[in-house]
């Protein structure tokens, strides 16, 4: 059976975006050249070394231009983990003389919440912040715990759990005011392609993105500096990305980036309404069936039109997504990376759910790729199931 | 024939058609992340990856849950060096390296340097080659780890790593070989070779960029590494990530081809590297091999040729992509550290050539550059007032130099 079929042949609906993303043949024609004929390292000085390096720098033009960024101020990494590694450890260890104060956000992805923990082991105090009573990000809350030595703020673009987005800008403008050698930064995985990652107007020090969440491929990403930061690399050896990650570029991976970020950036706005539309067509499809709803992920704040997080009633919500994977309809609970821990998500209880109704969230994720009948038939398979399951 | 003529094998390789092949659904319709547990698109993926695990092990001589797969040789040397240090750093400080490893070793020894661990740079000998005894002679009771290359990246050059690996394990210490240049070019058994951490790049063996994996014994003893990037607890939480699918599924393609062809491409290079190495020797004078005859990777030449400039002959001879280093380190004009560390003398390690003959070079190829090398070196030479010197039969060395050269 393919994958792309479901049991009965059936075409099958997939609306886990946020984990991950297909490949757009556009960036994946780009890429072939770069497994094929032109397949010189970078750092060779002969013909096909000099063509390789050329097309990374054409990818790391296409991606500084879209986050407004300078190009020598992208370090290519192998993703999204590990460029939110290097700006919570790397941008930590080298302000280390100025403080050992570290804050990250109430929702982060564990790529940013984990290297900070591990932070303690070095002597670092890593502090979480936390959301008002409803779920909301509290913005005076949130900047009393920034201490004038707080030599690091990571707070996320936007959640990869329910979509919040986060006042960055406002963060990284209160921050300056009382921490002047804190490093910020925010990983704008789940929000690139989503919302305008403008480095400059988001006021931060570093921004982290990834290809595959943006129909590019896995193995690349990249973190993004405003300006030449102080940052200890991860990697040694080699000298690559002015030293700052070595090892051999991944052409193929990089030159694909390149292209679907400059995708993401040119249908933005297409897709940011389609992505509103389709978030409220679930809404409202969920409304009409009674006992689920998309959770709204913080009072008056926006979140992103590519995530809804639903509540279900009656069983938790790993029954409903054994049923709805067996009816064609793939989703998630929670986000992958944590696919394998069995604990409720720390995201799901910061906005005010239990732990039993922190279980009973399911994660529609959206795509520019997906459509209103995939939509439909997701609606389709729920009605039938909170039927089946008792859950009205 | 195509120009140029690609020589440059230990830099990178072209991905082989048939490891594209099978990378390529996981381009397309296979693009399931491996961790999404939920869903055919995941477990599609995860069961590719668990595949892939299972032929990369084959290859070694390992097991399947001892491979964590990282974005490439340097990262996994960065891994294997970095998280033995930090989990046995309490134990003792002491590493053993040589100074003819890759830079993503010596840089990684400098880094651990400056955390307050003692690393002591052997001295290969003059082919490239550090001792058994040498690395005997360095161990302390602090030592934790040594940490060599398999085969040397610029010189061809092989370690006796089975004796290495042995003493090692006498004495408990653990063992970290960088095989980069190694898997796919000779045997590897991790078990029969006493390999405790071991490095692969799938670039270096006809797979793609952006992927490698790192060895991690897990039975006598059971190696244990602090996580060097954090968030989502892949790969038994040494290694997050979202596993490079595609990537991860070449690799493995890449080193289940270069097994059953190991015996015939072993052939196929050792042939091609005699014939050039004849051709141009028989035609030059002064022509120096840098490395080691008896213990040699059959498809790296390197070789230098005296009171030419090697920028000029690289200039040269631009029909032909060879180097005169390594890649990684090709940006600087330095001469280079591997040859340096063999006290090889300036007028050699400034004047060395890499060939690098691989799995896709022809015999036509091979004769086209003899003739190239040949061509150039006479012109290059006919201009040089020492080759002259030294055919009139003055010793350089005993040229009593005035002012400034």
């Amino acid at each position: 059976m393919s994958v792309t079929e479901n049991k009965d042949g059936g075409s099958v609906v997939y609306l886990d975006n946020a984990a991950t993303t297909p490949i757009v043949a556009k960036v994946r024609d780009k890429m072939l050249p770069w497994l094929g004929a032109d397949w010189g390292n970078p750092s060779s000085r002969h013909s096909l070394g000099v063509k390789s390096r050329a097309a990374i720098d054409r990818a790391r033009d296409q991606v500084a231009r879209a986050l407004a960024a300078k190009p020598e101020r992208v370090i290519f990494t192998s993703g999204g983990t590990e460029a939110n590694n290097l700006a919570v450890l790397g941008a930590a260890r080298a302000r280390k003389k100025f403080g050992t104060h570290l804050l990250v956000g109430p929702a982060e992805h564990p790529a940013v919440r984990d290297p900070a923990l591990a932070l303690f082991d070095e002597g670092f105090q890593v502090e979480v912040g936390e959301l008002g009573p409803d779920g909301a990000f509290d913005l005076d809350a949130f900047l009393s715990a920034v201490r004038k030595d707080t030599v690091l703020v990571a707070l996320m673009l936007a959640s990869n759990e329910h979509g919040a987005i986060y006042p960055v800008s406002k963060v990284a403008a209160g921050v300056r005011r009382i921490a002047p050698n804190a490093h910020i930064h925010t990983d704008a995985v789940q929000a690139l392609g989503k919302l305008d990652v403008d480095i400059v107007e988001l006021g931060v020090d570093s921004v982290s993105i990834s290809a595959h969440k943006i129909h590019g491929p896995k193995g690349t990403g990249a973190l993004v500096l405003a300006r030449d930061l102080p940052l200890r690399p991860l990697v040694f050896g080699g000298g690559q990305e002015g030293a700052i990650r070595s090892g051999t570029e991944n052409v193929a991976g990089i030159v694909g980036f390149g292209e679907a970020v400059e995708m993401a950036d040119q249908t933005l706005e297409g897709t940011n309404a389609q992505l509103s539309k389709l978030k409220q067509r679930l809404a409202d499809g969920l409304a009409e069936i009674g006992g689920m709803r998309v959770l709204n992920p913080g009072g008056s704040n926006p979140s992103l039109g590519s995530i809804a997080a639903v509540l279900v009633s009656g069983p938790p919500a790993e029954v409903y997504l054994h049923h709805l994977e067996e009816r064609g309809v793939l989703v998630s609970v929670g986000s992958a990376c944590q696919a394998h821990k069995n604990e409720a998500s720390p995201a799901l209880l910061a906005l005010g759910l239990s732990a039993e109704e922190a279980r009973k969230v399911l994660r529609f994720s959206f795509s520019r790729e997906s459509t209103d009948s995939e939509v439909d038939r997701a609606l389709t398979v729920l009605r039938e199931l909170a039927g089946e399951l008792g859950a009205l | 024939m195509k120009l140029p003529i690609y020589l440059d094998y230990q830099a990178t390789t072209p991905v082989d058609p048939r490891v594209l092949e099978a990378m390529l659904p996981y381009f397309g319709a296979e693009f399931g992340n491996a961790a999404s547990r939920s869903h055919a698109y995941g477990w599609s993926a995860e069961e590719a990856v668990s595949n892939a695990r299972e032929k990369i092990a084959k290859t070694i001589g390992a097991s399947a849950k001892e491979i964590v797969f990282t974005s490439g040789s340097t990262e996994a040397i960065n891994l294997a060096m970095k998280g033995v240090a930090d989990m046995y750093g309490a134990k003792g400080k002491h590493i053993i390296t040589s100074q003819a490893e890759h830079k993503a070793v010596l840089d990684t020894a400098k880094h651990l340097e400056k955390q307050g661990f003692d690393v002591t740079y052997l001295d290969p000998d003059q082919t490239g080659r550090v001792s058994v005894e040498a690395v005997e002679a360095a161990m302390r009771e602090d030592t934790i780890l040594v940490s060599l290359m398999w085969a040397n990246n610029e010189v061809g050059t092989l370690n006796p790593i089975r004796e290495i690996g042995k003493l090692c394990h006498d004495r408990g210490v653990l063992f970290f070989t960088d095989a980069t240049q190694a898997v796919g070019k000779i045997p590897v058994d991790v078990e029969a070779d006493n390999i405790d951490l071991l490095c692969i790049s799938a670039h270096k063996l006809y797979g793609p960029k952006g992927v490698g994996c790192l060895f991690v014994r897990r039975r006598k003893p059971r190696v244990r590494l602090v996580s060097q990037m954090d968030g989502g607890g892949h790969e038994r939480g040494m290694r997050s990530g979202t596993l490079n699918v595609p990537g991860i599924v070449g690799l493995a393609e890449a080193c289940r081809l270069s097994r059953e062809s190991l015996d015939s491409e072993t052939k196929h290079a050792r042939a091609l590297r005699e014939r050039l190495e004849k051709s141009i020797c028989d035609r030059l004078d002064h022509v120096h091999f840098n490395g080691n005859r008896e213990h040699h990777l059959e498809g790296c030449l390197n070789l230098s040729f005296p009171y030419v400039e090697g920028e000029s002959l690289l200039m040269g001879i631009n029909d032909i992509a060879v180097s005169s280093g390594s890649a990684c380190t090709s940006a600087s004009l330095e001469p280079s550290h591997v040859l340096r560390s063999m006290k090889v003398g300036d007028e050699i390690a400034h004047s060395s050539i890499r060939f690098g003959i691989g799995r896709f070079t022809t015999e036509e190829e091979i004769d086209f550059c003899a003739d190239k090398v040949v061509e150039v070196v006479k012109r290059l030479r006919e201009l040089s007032p020492l080759y002259e010197m030294v055919l009139e039969g003055i010793d350089l060395s005993t040229v009593n130099w005035t002012g400034e050269h």
